[in-house]
């Protein structure tokens, strides 16, 4: 059973249709990426699944149980624009955030004693949320945001004006809840960190969905059988692909010491590397190269809007 | 229900435990009093300035005799006005007054010559004024060879008590009705105050949340309408309790201040209130007895719950719409200007609908005023000193009710709306369609 899934969910408002007909599944236990440009709807979508707004259409279930008022509780969000109540001081802060998710007093104490320890920030109960530089008070909100040990954690643009040390504190510890067991929806739009953490993502462009799978799929989906060889001393002179039995083989570029080679089915490739053996050529290295996310992102939110 | 009580806990204690919040509270009753001790210094002065005034009595009407009054030092020397006027210019006098003879007995109006180099106070001129009209009252009866007690009864004061028609209701002595209307400006002026102070706040709490983007963070585990509820009710039990204590507090000081440092702020202010009309002091201090008395006959019982009553539906009424504005300001402050104005003009208007009502409390600019449910919060509670008929305050209350809670949904409605839009310039239209924006 995934641990969210949405039916055909629509939202629209006044003018415009934000979210238009979208379902897809994340799979529980996963780190799924939730993509697409500015404006796509990826918010709108969150905001649904967060029950901020309903959907006019359309379903969501959480493990399996329809959306309902209990939810919030089990999920935590943390959106790309955040702030906190600056004349607040951190402890209070983080036992009101604690209490509104349904903590105990006591839990809340226990929690937030258990993330002071392990951030090392044990004396910063009674700062207040204003004497914080940027970076610490986003651990802070972090913690705020992981304090009620959800199920499903989602994170808007979470590494968005972060400096690189808090980038891998905050990268590790969600892949540390990742591994004990909670679910991670990741909403960016760089794709360069979603290739890093994600296994699943789902593309939005202007409401609707325009790509799902896992990423080595999706990326196989979208691969050109393009192959990368490096070699060390020469090339033959009268070096024909189309010597090979078929005509399967087209270089479509040459560096120095390495060519691009397509083949037009993927099985060719074992036919290319004999043949270049065959020539006497002293092969380095054979890469398949496959496509970056961000090259496909580019490739299919320019076709969607064609 | 559990959420909305967290919100409004915190709420109200980060602003009660705010050390503005409590130096407020606590010297504004001080300010208070200091300003009454610094006002009844400042009338006290001018009456510490001693007048020492030769009399040349050439209508012998005096028999050399005028009683010290209020620094008034009167002095006979058999001296000419030409060196009297040198000793006036040397200081030794502060004025001659020559009373010449009177032409006839039939004379009625009098000059008297006052030679001074000072600039002559009011208050000191209408009390010799009056003191050598008596004089000259009594030279008239004694030249006239009338009896003095006769003359004295046919002087009658006639004061006009009112009573009611009905058995049983409260009877009310002639100064009774200045005195309620007083007591009812004082409690619109302190409701228009408290609603448009508390708004504002509402405002800027609202508008602080959304700059903060804490909102964002909010709204994961509250609605919307909670978040605004929580604020409006925490928002309310910081300004009652400010009243609360101000209550206590006002009549502690005030009366430490009578035992400690025998400041009698009652008369104080009676003799602020009559300075330079003459009344001396006596009968200011029986004023000010006669004017407690009234105070205290007024039926406290019913105006202060119900005062609070009205304030607490009017402060939801109107903070509700505040925090409506506040989230569809957002951060653009020259915004707020344009989105108050329909919110502090009906308070404003209100007031000074209040002012000709309380001369008429119940004529018909007061009744409606006091039923039509965006000026009653102000205007019934300064009635109800005048006993209103019970069906205009239950009429009056139903409508506000009513009206309160309407404007709390539409304020919920504009409210989830606004708080999440960014750098977009909100027109009132926008804001009704709003209103009708699904969940």
């Amino acid at each position: 059973m995934p641990i969210l899934r949405l039916e055909n969910v629509i939202k629209t408002y006044e003018n415009h249709t934000a979210v238009n007909n979208v379902s897809f599944d994340v799979p529980k236990g996963s780190v799924f990426g939730l993509l697409g440009p500015n404006g796509a709807g990826k918010t709108s979508l969150i905001r649904i699944i967060t029950t901020i707004t309903g959907a006019d259409s359309g379903a969501v279930y959480l493990d399996g149980e329809k959306l309902n008022s209990n939810h919030p509780s089990q999920i935590g969000y943390m959106p790309e624009e955040r702030g906190l109540y600056k004349k607040m001081k951190v402890g209070d802060h983080l036992m009101y955030l604690a209490q509104l998710k349904g903590l105990s007093k006591k839990a809340a104490k226990e929690q937030i004693h258990y993330w002071f320890d392990k951030f090392s920030i044990t004396d910063w109960w009674d700062k207040k949320v204003e004497e914080l530089s940027k970076g610490m008070q986003q651990k802070i909100q972090f913690i705020a945001t992981v304090i009620h040990r959800p199920k499903l954690l989602i994170l808007d643009e979470p590494f968005s004006g972060l400096d690189p040390i808090n980038t891998n504190l905050i990268k590790s510890e969600i892949d540390e809840m990742n591994q004990n067991g909670t679910s991670i929806i990741f909403s960016t739009h760089r794709m360069e960190q979603v290739e890093e953490v994600c296994e699943h993502i789902v593309l939005i462009n202007q409401g609707q969905k325009i790509l799902e799978g896992k990423v080595a799929d999706v990326k196989n989906q979208f691969k050109d059988n393009l192959y990368k060889i490096k070699y060390t001393g020469s090339l033959p002179d009268n070096l024909q692909m189309t010597d090979a039995a078929d005509d399967s083989y087209k270089i479509i570029g040459q560096g120095k010491k390495s060519i691009t080679v397509q083949v037009t089915e993927e099985s060719a490739s074992n036919k290319l590397l004999n043949y270049l053996i065959s020539k006497g050529v002293h092969i380095q290295s054979f890469n398949e190269i496959l496509p970056t996310l961000n090259e496909i992102f580019i490739k299919q939110v320019g076709e969607s809007e064609e | 229900m559990n959420k909305l009580w967290l919100i409004v806990q915190r709420e109200y204690l980060t602003r009660v435990q705010k050390k503005s919040f409590i130096l407020t509270t606590l010297l504004i009753p001080f300010f208070f009093l200091l300003f009454i001790v610094v006002v009844s210094f400042i009338f006290s002065y001018e009456e510490n300035e001693k007048n020492k005034i030769a009399i040349i009595d050439e209508a012998g009407i005096m028999n050399k005799t005028m009683k010290d009054e209020n620094d008034l030092y009167f002095s006979f020397p058999n001296e000419g006005l030409a060196s009297l006027k040198e000793k006036v210019a040397n200081k030794e006098y502060n004025g001659v007054l020559v009373i010449p003879k009177p032409s006839s007995i039939e004379v009625k109006d009098f000059t008297v010559n006052y030679y001074t180099e000072d600039q002559l106070s009011l208050t000191t001129q209408i009390s010799l004024e009056r003191k050598i009209g008596r004089k000259i009252r009594d030279y008239k009866i004694a030249t006239l060879g009338l009896d003095k007690n006769q003359l004295e009864t046919l002087q009658s004061n006639v004061s006009i008590d009112p009573e009611p028609i009905k058995e049983g209701a409260q009877n009310q002595s002639s100064i009774t009705g200045n005195i309620l209307t007083a007591v009812g400006m004082m409690l619109g002026f302190i409701m228009v105050m408290i609603i448009s102070i508390n708004g504002s706040q509402v405002m800027m709490g609202v508008m602080e949340e959304k700059t903060n983007r804490i909102v964002e963070v909010m709204v994961s585990s509250v609605k919307p309408f909670e978040l605004m509820l929580g604020k409006l009710i925490g928002i309310g039990g910081v300004t009652l309790t400010q009243m609360a204590i101000w209550a206590i507090l006002f009549p502690l000081i005030f009366l430490g201040a009578q035992l400690f440092m025998g400041i009698d702020t009652a008369q104080t202010q009676v003799e602020m209130a009559t300075a330079g009309s003459g009344i001396s002091d006596e009968q200011a201090q029986d004023m000010a007895l006669q004017i407690f008395t009234e105070i205290s006959a007024i039926n406290w019982w019913l105006i202060i719950p119900a005062f609070i009553i009205y304030l607490l539906l009017g402060f939801f009424m109107y903070s509700s719409l505040y925090a409506a504005a506040g989230s569809a300001i957002g951060d653009d402050l020259s915004e707020a200007q344009k989105l108050t104005l329909p919110l502090t003009l009906p308070i404003i208007l209100s007031f000074y609908t209040m002012i000709p009502a309380m001369q008429a409390p119940n004529g018909t600019l007061a009744t409606w005023g006091s039923i039509f449910p965006i000026s009653a919060p102000f205007i019934m509670p300064a009635r109800l000193a005048f006993d209103p008929p019970m069906w205009q305050v239950a009429l009056s209350l139903i409508l506000l009710i009513g009206t309160t809670v309407f404007f709390v949904w539409i304020s919920g409605r504009i409210y989830r709306v606004g708080i999440f839009l960014y750098g977009k310039k909100v027109t009132f239209t926008e804001m009704g369609k709003w209103l009708f924006y699904k969940d």
